[in-house]
């Protein structure tokens, strides 16, 4: 016999409310099924090249010498010389004094920064402007902390007569922008360079959101993480540095990107001690340590970079320009074949238009999936090429908005690209055989 | 405010000019005004700000102080280990992201060691969940499981983030402390025990979970199976949760034995049993831990795990999951490191212990964990003319550090608000610590007389 409290608390599901809607995550099928089918994987994002020799040595070094207290916990908020160098580095860029101490803290990855500050800042009944397309963890982390994510997106204007889409042609409608902020907005989420379309935010379109963020009294979440992978001699403003910004804006980077070294998990916020000791908070109640030899090892090569800042030799100089001739070596080979790219300003993601090849996958009307989500499952199993459907990057409401566009990751060796290159050039001449 | 200023338009210019004036002004003013709204924390964060190990870690981080405070080794871990990080890190795709839930030959190698101790089933994919040390795996756990309306109970002393990270989740703590059973003279961990008939008040129709240190934090005390089969119990007739942190498993001494809760009958379909690289293998700063149980609990736990940190460290986990196949080849071998650590800290346990007993202390015999706690009453260190309104523990390690120059941690952190009072007389020593440390320790309680003229 139970009792009838009992009975209700079986009842009742097992698991928190906040988890509700947020359970599904479009990379752990894609993820799954690149791993079985796909023979050239351009899909997640992460380099098949390894990180750069003297990161790799660092780390040795690190662990061969004698210091073997790199294997105990360091200082919660950041490893010491990790923090400090991020400080002097970004101190340096943003034209600030930076406490170490106090204006940074570093993280499990920009990942974990993100969710610090969605928990720090983001209450039940706060709004939170994402601009669309967006890397898809941002809403389910603000409706996790009980915020409502409102959506603006950014719009393609026709490329000029001739030219390739470029991901500067997509924008944001300034009137559409203002619209979006109410007096229960607490944040806007910014990513720039944007991950999937690869956009670098102008001066202009940066100037515009900051004004917004002024004029509302809100803050700004930047999400930085591809700053350096910037082309075509693009500048990569940072909004803290717009007037008024510094005080409201938390700036997310990560070593992943920064350094090719995904796999670290090291990731950092730099703002004002006002808004980072909430962070602190967050990190001290959630993870509380990252890894020390980790952050050693970031905290060298940082060291080494502020040494060359600018120069030839560095590898913030040397990697976007290698990346720049693999991210012109794929809109070759996309715009060849008939599927047109969108020529990214940043990032290592390009996204295609795949309207030509729709022919192959055919529209089923009631389905519920998106239409380039079924044309990249179709795309992975039979060409064996691995891309991820744009649609992942929208809300729920909007994934039929941008539905015949597939991202590609670029940061990859010759020989992937080359491969990709074949697969494709394959799949045309079956399409204009008779 | 956009509305207001487009009604406007049909005035004439001067007068549109004055009133978007007035606009924006009454903007501005309102703005500052709700400027401390729009900035401040969150709600849930709200009181969880102060934290004893950023005070204590930054007073002792002095390097004078010989610091037996923080649960830090400083032994070094086995060298197999640190070999195998290098390994992994020279291999180029291991620099790169691995699976969310845990590095396939990570979860691969846990599966197997646990499935031996447990003595069932356990699916890697399924039933385990790779955190960030097992501080990550009590958050998912509490994020995935505790909401608001929910108590959770917590036993003191407790591991301090406990408390917290149950508020954060918006629930209750209920606390139930373990009590000294005067037996005499004999102190041990053994010695402090929970009182079932209190412990089966604090249950109810709210009781979510119970959290479960064993060994324990900071006693030492390793639960007995009679112990938690009372606990169990309850957890059963309550239809109650139990989060068992397990991080200290390997370190019991002899005589006792490590019990998982999670192997008692009822109990496996209701627990979630966390554990540690960091105590495991004496490298706290890899920060791996894990979660395991059933697939039903330990998927709620994934979700919040993809939406907070996604994955975790690849190069480490693999070092890891080597270093886990070469001890469970070993494991019927007395030199697998699983044993061998804890017959290494069972000697460091009776040095510490002697040490404290030679300078006129009664310190509490751990039975199980690294730490040891000590009343420190019996020196009659007078601090009362010490302005600040702290417990008198908190006291008396600030006052031991400068003083001193040694350090502990003071018991009445690891305390809900209403048991600081019964615990303020105790301290916690860490002996994981080289031999050199020790030594130094000794130095200073054996003149600890000497330097109080």
């Amino acid at each position: 016999f139970l009792s009838l409290s009992l009975q209700a608390k079986m009842s009742r599901p097992v698991q928190a409310q906040r988890l509700e809607g947020i359970d599904k995550n479009i990379w752990v099928e894609f993820v799954k099924l690149a791993a079985t089918y796909s023979t050239v994987n351009l899909g997640q994002g992460f380099p098949d090249f390894p990180p750069p020799d003297f990161l790799k040595e660092t780390f040795m070094r690190a662990l061969s010498g004698e210091n073997h207290m790199l294997h105990q916990y360091t200082r919660a908020f950041g490893h010491p010389p990790l923090v400090k160098i991020l400080a002097q580095f970004f101190g340096k860029l943003l034209g600030r004094d930076l406490d170490p101490m106090t204006n940074v803290m570093v993280t499990v990855g920009a990942y974990q920064a993100l969710f610090c500050c969605f928990q720090a800042f983001v209450d039940e009944g706060n709004e939170v402007i994402i601009i669309e397309p967006f890397f898809d963890c941002y809403e389910p982390m603000v409706k996790m902390a009980g915020g409502t994510p409102v959506f603006v997106p950014l719009r393609p204007k026709p490329p000029k007569d001739g030219k390739l889409a470029s991901s500067a042609d997509w924008q944001l409608d300034p009137a559409e922008l203002a619209s979006k902020f109410s007096e229960r907005t607490k944040a806007i989420v910014l990513n720039s360079p944007n991950n999937p379309l690869g956009k670098v935010f102008s001066r202009g379109e940066l100037e515009l959101i900051a004004d917004l963020c002024v004029k509302h009294d809100i803050l700004c979440i930047s999400d930085e993480v591809y700053e350096w992978l910037v082309y075509d001699g693009k500048e990569h403003i940072r909004i803290a540095s717009l007037q008024g910004m510094w005080d409201r804006t938390v700036i997310i980077g990560s070593a992943g990107k920064t350094f090719s070294a995904t796999g670290w998990k090291v990731g950092w916020t730099v703002g004002p001690n006002r808004l980072l000791q909430h962070l602190r908070t967050v990190h001290q109640n959630s993870v509380y340590h990252c890894a020390t030899v980790a952050q050693e090892a970031v905290a060298q090569g940082f060291q080494r970079e502020l040494e060359l800042y600018g120069k030839p030799e560095s590898y913030f100089v040397q990697l976007p320009k290698e990346l720049q001739q693999k991210r012109d070596w794929l809109v070759q080979s996309l715009d060849a074949v008939g599927m047109k790219p969108i020529v990214p300003e940043g990032t290592y993601f390009l996204v295609a238009d795949i309207s030509e090849f729709k022919s192959d996958v055919p529209d089923v009307p009631d389905s519920d999936e998106p239409y380039d989500s079924r044309f990249a499952k179709w795309m992975i199993k039979n060409k064996g090429l691995a891309a991820i459907p744009l649609s992942a990057f929208y809300c729920g409401a909007h994934k039929n908005n941008y539905n015949h566009f597939i991202r590609f990751c670029f940061a990859k060796e010759e020989a992937t690209l080359k491969a990709a290159n074949n697969i494709l050039q394959k799949w045309k001449r079956e399409k204009t055989s008779p | 405010m956009l509305f207001a200023s487009r009604s406007f338009c049909c005035l004439g210019i001067r007068t549109y000019q004055l009133r978007t004036d007035l606009l924006s002004r009454s903007i501005k003013l309102s703005a500052s005004a709700t400027m401390a709204f729009r900035h401040k924390n969150t709600r849930r964060i709200e009181g969880l700000d102060s934290n004893v190990w950023v005070e204590f870690t930054k007073v002792a981080a002095d390097p004078s102080i010989v610091n037996l405070g923080q649960g830090l080794p400083d032994i070094c871990p086995p060298r197999y280990v640190k070999e195998e990080l290098a390994k992994a890190a020279a291999v180029d795709r291991l620099n790169q992201y691995t699976r969310g839930f845990g590095h396939p030959s990570l979860v691969k190698a846990l599966s197997q060691v646990y499935e031996r101790v447990c003595g069932r089933k356990i699916d890697p994919l399924t039933d385990i969940l790779v955190t960030v040390g097992a501080y990550g795996s009590l958050f998912s756990t509490i994020q995935a499981l505790i909401e608001e309306g929910d108590e959770v109970i917590i036993i003191e002393p407790f591991y301090d983030c406990y408390e917290p990270m149950v508020k954060m989740a918006g629930a209750k703590p209920v606390f139930i402390p373990l009590r000294y059973k005067n037996d005499g003279n004999s102190a041990s961990s053994a010695d402090w025990v929970l009182d079932p008939a209190e412990l089966a008040k604090k249950f109810n129709s709210k009781t979510k979970a119970i959290i479960l240190n064993t060994p324990h934090n900071p006693i030492g005390k390793v639960f007995t199976r009679e112990e938690l089969q009372v606990i169990a119990d309850l957890c059963i007739k309550h239809d109650s949760l139990c989060i068992s942190d397990e991080v200290y498993e390997w370190l019991v001494y002899k005589g006792n034995k490590h019990i998982k809760i999670a192997t008692l009958p009822g109990m496996w379909e209701r627990t979630i049993t966390i554990g540690s690289a960091g105590k495991t293998y004496s490298v706290t700063g890899w920060k791996l831990g894990w979660s395991i149980g059933p697939q039903n609990l330990i998927k709620h736990l994934q979700v919040v795990h993809q939406n907070t940190l996604y994955t975790c460290p690849t190069p480490l986990q693999e070092a890891l999951a080597q270093a886990f196949w070469i001890d469970y080849k070993r494991m019927d071998d007395p030199d697998c490191y699983f044993y061998s650590l804890s017959r290494e800290l069972e000697s460091k346990r009776d040095r510490m212990a002697q040490l404290l007993q030679e300078a006129g202390l009664k310190p509490v015999i751990p039975d199980g964990g690294y730490f040891m706690i000590v009343d420190v009453s019996t020196l009659n260190v007078d601090l009362s003319d010490v302005d600040e309104k702290q417990p008198y523990d908190y006291k008396f390690v600030k006052w031991m550090i400068t003083s001193k120059k040694l350090s502990a941690i003071p018991l009445s952190a690891f305390c809900g608000p209403e048991t600081k009072r019964q615990f303020e007389k105790y301290i916690r020593f860490c002996f994981i610590k080289k031999n050199s440390t020790l030594d130094a320790a000794e130095v200073i309680l054996k003149n600890w007389n000497k330097q109080t003229a």
